[in-house]
């Protein structure tokens, strides 16, 4: 069982801007009682899905060696609801990123309607300080896949995005330990 | 080069964004801490947003020095030793660290870190 508050990236451009799709069901256990008869998709999760988005296109931006996690919700401003059946996008644009962290502009839309802005915050926690990794190496390779980033992913020049050598030595020695 | 009124009014928005305050608490004498409840995730926030508004870049550890607060060569018993309170004049020549030697208190450092401090760093990098 992973997080996924996403289901796929269709755009995504290195350290500039990333799309995402989340497709809402009434097959989600949680949108049963929440609420009963009357099926919202909760703010919550659609920040957590625009957190992915934006996290996402942060992480890549360093190769997915930085550990970003998300520091703060600066605002978050929601227009309207999301219901079973419908798609919702979200928008990520990366404002800045250093070494510290990044800052993500983000909206999400259902159809053609702005249902939340958001300026989200993420910092990357210090390599020499932080503890352990945040994902099991090869686990993190394969979420990322899951989400179609090198499927769809360009540079800003328009070259299709490679996947980083630390996922592929990963995902090899994942197989070789279970004699794949 | 921008006025110092002109400082203050970037200073006085980056701190409404990154702390959900009103304009009529940003004050000159406002401690970022006490008064406007930053904490310190907050400060990364600041940053970011001081160094987009005013177009500079902001070397981490110049403006809040954890460094300095960090090392026991310049901390005892949570206390800023006199070699600390040096170094960070020598780093912070933008801060009235009065209260900072009145009381060196390693946790209520960044409490005595006002919205006029800030305006008098950025004014630095602008120069």
């Amino acid at each position: 069982m992973r997080w996924f508050w996403i289901d796929r990236f269709t755009e995504f451009v290195r350290g500039e801007h990333a799309v995402a799709v989340k497709c809402v069901s009434l097959s989600e256990d949680f949108l049963h009682d929440h609420f009963p008869g009357v099926g919202v998709f909760p703010n919550s999760l659609v920040v957590e899905g625009m957190a992915q988005t934006g996290g996402l296109l942060a992480g890549q931006y360093y190769d997915f060696k930085e550990r970003v996690v998300l520091a703060k919700v600066s605002k978050a401003q929601f227009y309207c609801s999301a219901e079973p059946g419908q798609t919702l996008v979200y928008r990520a644009v990366l404002d800045q990123i250093d070494p510290t962290g990044a800052i993500t502009t983000c909206t999400a839309h259902v159809q053609d309607r702005l249902q939340c802005e958001a300026q989200i915050f993420f910092a990357h926690i210090d390599r020499d300080t932080a503890h352990r990794p945040l994902f099991t190496p090869h686990e993190f390779a394969t979420t990322v896949r899951s989400l179609r980033i090198f499927e769809v992913g360009r540079t800003p020049e328009g070259e299709p995005l490679t996947t980083p050598d630390h996922f592929v030595e990963a995902e090899r020695a994942a197989m070789a330990a279970v004699g794949a | 080069m921008p006025t110092q009124e002109e400082i203050f009014e970037k200073v006085q928005a980056a701190l409404c964004d990154a702390l959900a305050v009103d304009e009529e608490e940003v004050t000159p004498d406002a401690t970022l801490v006490g008064d406007l409840g930053a904490e310190s995730i907050d400060f990364l926030d600041i940053v970011f947003k001081l160094e987009k508004s005013f177009d500079i870049k902001i070397p981490r550890g110049e403006l809040f020095p954890e460094d300095i607060l960090t090392d026991g060569e310049f901390v005892e018993d949570g206390k800023i030793n006199e070699k600390g309170l040096a170094k960070l004049r020598e780093r912070m020549p933008f801060a009235n660290l009065d209260a900072i030697e009145e009381n060196p208190n390693v946790q209520d450092f960044a409490n005595n870190l006002t919205v006029q401090d800030m305006c008098n760093y950025v004014a630095t990098k602008v120069a």
